[in-house]
């Protein structure tokens, strides 16, 4: 590779590195709630973009600092995750996995149409002065302020996560109702509770990634959380669906797969990439990158 | 301590339990014997709340504790050891510990207790680090009794502690159990192991098909023909 190549070749992994983080940050949410209730959340990327209207309103309208913004929708989002368990998922925990899933599918339904009744369907954008952008130099590469700003979050975010999963209370509980449920209960852990737990912290991930993205893109619509959703559980799936690191190793790996592609010609493949390295790494390993044989739980 | 009265449970259509009564009184080690399929596992986990009873009556300490959540139930003093210790594979033997004290929010006692099961079971203290699916199946069944009391129960309930375990692993599980009967803990011991239970058990009930067939005194029981008969090998 010449100097030319690998400068575009840096310059290009940033780009992806921004754009799989906040693939991550969403593919989080799908990982921990199907580790916790064998169930795909199909609303969550409706959270996703409600996640970022929230922001774009507070930000445009009540003319927020991005950060606070930031903030205040993952706290709204928490609130609007946990609802959704507890009127669409919680009765249908004992039923067919296919019955509420179909109830997630109508949740999503219902969350982006009410997007569209409410914002309109053209998309919205963040005011220009949302966020300082400037370009900062790194050896030959250059890094957007913005793009230093999502990977900051998403890292800080993620230590957050961890840290919550592995060392605290409620964390380990998580991980013990999402192995054993009957046998979390036995230890006097409020499984309902957990359970609601998981989908707050899921939901404020995904909501900053709703915000991040809106900024990157510049674009909030009523329906950019299906195929970033869509995405986003490609990630979790490659990573192995239920692993905490392999959601943050599938998401990195599938944004700079897809910047990397269309950096190569493939731009018209973009979205299409992320489905074909999901079916090629299941055909070679079927429970993900960081994936545990799928234990069945009685 | 524990009263059970005309407990019906079933699960769909297969009736698992019909119109059984017993009662454990504070102090007792009470042995609960019956074929596979009996409903022994099922008794455990109604009275822990994990299985809901149609009908019948579950009262501790005097109060009713029949449909109170399962979380509730260990709150109130019965701490279960469910049957193939279930213990928490991907997290450490710390972990497992912590987790057992979970309704406890006091660290100061919740880390002496911990020293305490240790000390009890010296092999958990030599792999307090390793994950639990990396352990024997005798130091799991240690760590899920451990566990077990990290919540400080009134009434421990035992699901077929010596399962899949060495004779003289089996001798020192219910050695253990003894100890833990002497300091204070009230016991109900599932077993398939009859021989073993009853030579511990002040009491026993014998079950079949869902339904109690005979109870009383456990040397009383040992010596019954028929018990020797159907339980006992003879
Ligand atoms: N989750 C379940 N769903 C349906 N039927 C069940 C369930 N659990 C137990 N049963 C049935 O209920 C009856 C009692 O089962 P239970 O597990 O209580 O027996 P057990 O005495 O503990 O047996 P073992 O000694 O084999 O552990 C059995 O007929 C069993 O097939
Ligand atoms: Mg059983």
């Amino acid at each position: 590779m010449n100097a030319q190549g690998t400068h575009m070749f840096f310059q290009q992994l940033i780009n992806g590195i921004a754009l799989g983080s906040t693939y991550a940050l969403i593919a989080l949410g799908y990982t921990m709630v199907y580790g916790i209730i064998t169930l795909i959340n199909f609303a969550h990327g409706e959270i996703f973009m409600a996640g970022a209207f929230v922001g774009l309103l507070l930000v445009a309208t009540f003319k927020m600092n991005i950060f606070a913004a930031m903030v205040v929708s993952m706290l709204v989002c928490m609130v609007l995750g946990v609802l959704i368990e507890l009127i669409a998922y919680r009765r249908l925990r004992k039923s067919s996995r296919l019955s509420a899933l179909i109830s997630a599918i109508g949740v999503s339904i219902f969350l982006a149409t009410l997007a569209q009744m409410i914002f309109g369907a053209n998309a919205r954008s963040f005011p220009d002065d949302a966020f300082p952008v400037r370009q900062i130099h790194i050896g030959d590469a250059d890094i957007s302020t913005l793009q230093l700003l999502i990977i900051g979050v998403s890292a800080l975010l993620m230590v957050a996560l961890e840290y919550i999963v592995q060392r605290t209370k409620l964390g380990k509980a998580m991980r013990a109702t999402s192995e054993d449920y009957n046998t979390a209960a036995l230890m006097g852990i409020n499984v309902n509770m957990i359970i609601s737990f998981t989908f707050a912290i899921g939901s404020a991930l995904a909501a900053a990634g709703g915000v991040l993205v809106g900024v990157l893109f510049n674009a909030v619509s009523f329906n950019m959380g299906l195929m970033a959703g869509l995405k986003a559980f490609a990630a979790a799936v490659l990573g192995g669906i239920g692993s905490i690191p392999g959601a943050m190793l599938g998401g990195l790996l599938l944004g700079v797969t897809e910047v990397m592609g269309v950096a190569a010609g493939y731009s018209s493949y973009r979205d299409a990439i992320a489905f074909f390295i999901l079916v090629l790494v299941l055909l070679i390993r079927p429970t993900g990158l960081l994936g545990r044989k799928i234990q069945k739980k009685v | 301590m524990l009263s059970v009265e005309k407990l019906f449970v079933s699960y769909k259509a297969i009736k698992a339990l019909q119109d059984v009564s017993f009662n454990v009184e504070q102090g007792e080690i009470v042995a609960l014997i019956g074929a596979n399929g009996a409903g022994k596992t099922t008794i455990l986990n109604t009275v822990s709340g994990i299985v809901p009873a149609i009908s019948g009556k579950i009262a501790f300490k005097g109060e009713d504790i029949t449909g109170i959540q399962p979380h509730e139930i260990v709150k109130r003093g019965i701490s279960q050891v469910p049957e193939g210790r279930r213990v928490f594979a991907n997290m450490s033997v710390l972990e497992n510990l912590e987790m057992g004290a979970y309704i406890r929010n006091d660290k100061k006692a919740v880390a002496e207790e911990i020293d305490e099961v240790f000390q009890r079971f010296p092999r958990l203290f030599e792999r307090k680090k390793q994950l639990a699916k990396t352990l024997s199946g005798g130091e799991q069944q240690m760590l899920a009794m451990g566990r077990a009391l990290m919540s400080r129960p009134a009434l421990l309930l035992l699901d077929e502690p010596s399962m899949g375990l060495a004779p003289m692993l089996v001798q020192q599980i219910f050695d253990i159990i003894q100890e833990i009967n002497a300091s204070g803990t009230t016991i109900m011991l599932v077993e398939q192991n009859a021989n073993m239970a009853l030579s511990i058990a002040n009491r026993a009930y014998v079950l079949e098909t869902g339904e109690v067939v005979l109870s009383g005194d456990a040397k009383e029981l040992a010596a019954n023909p028929e018990v020797r008969k159907a339980y006992l090998g003879e």
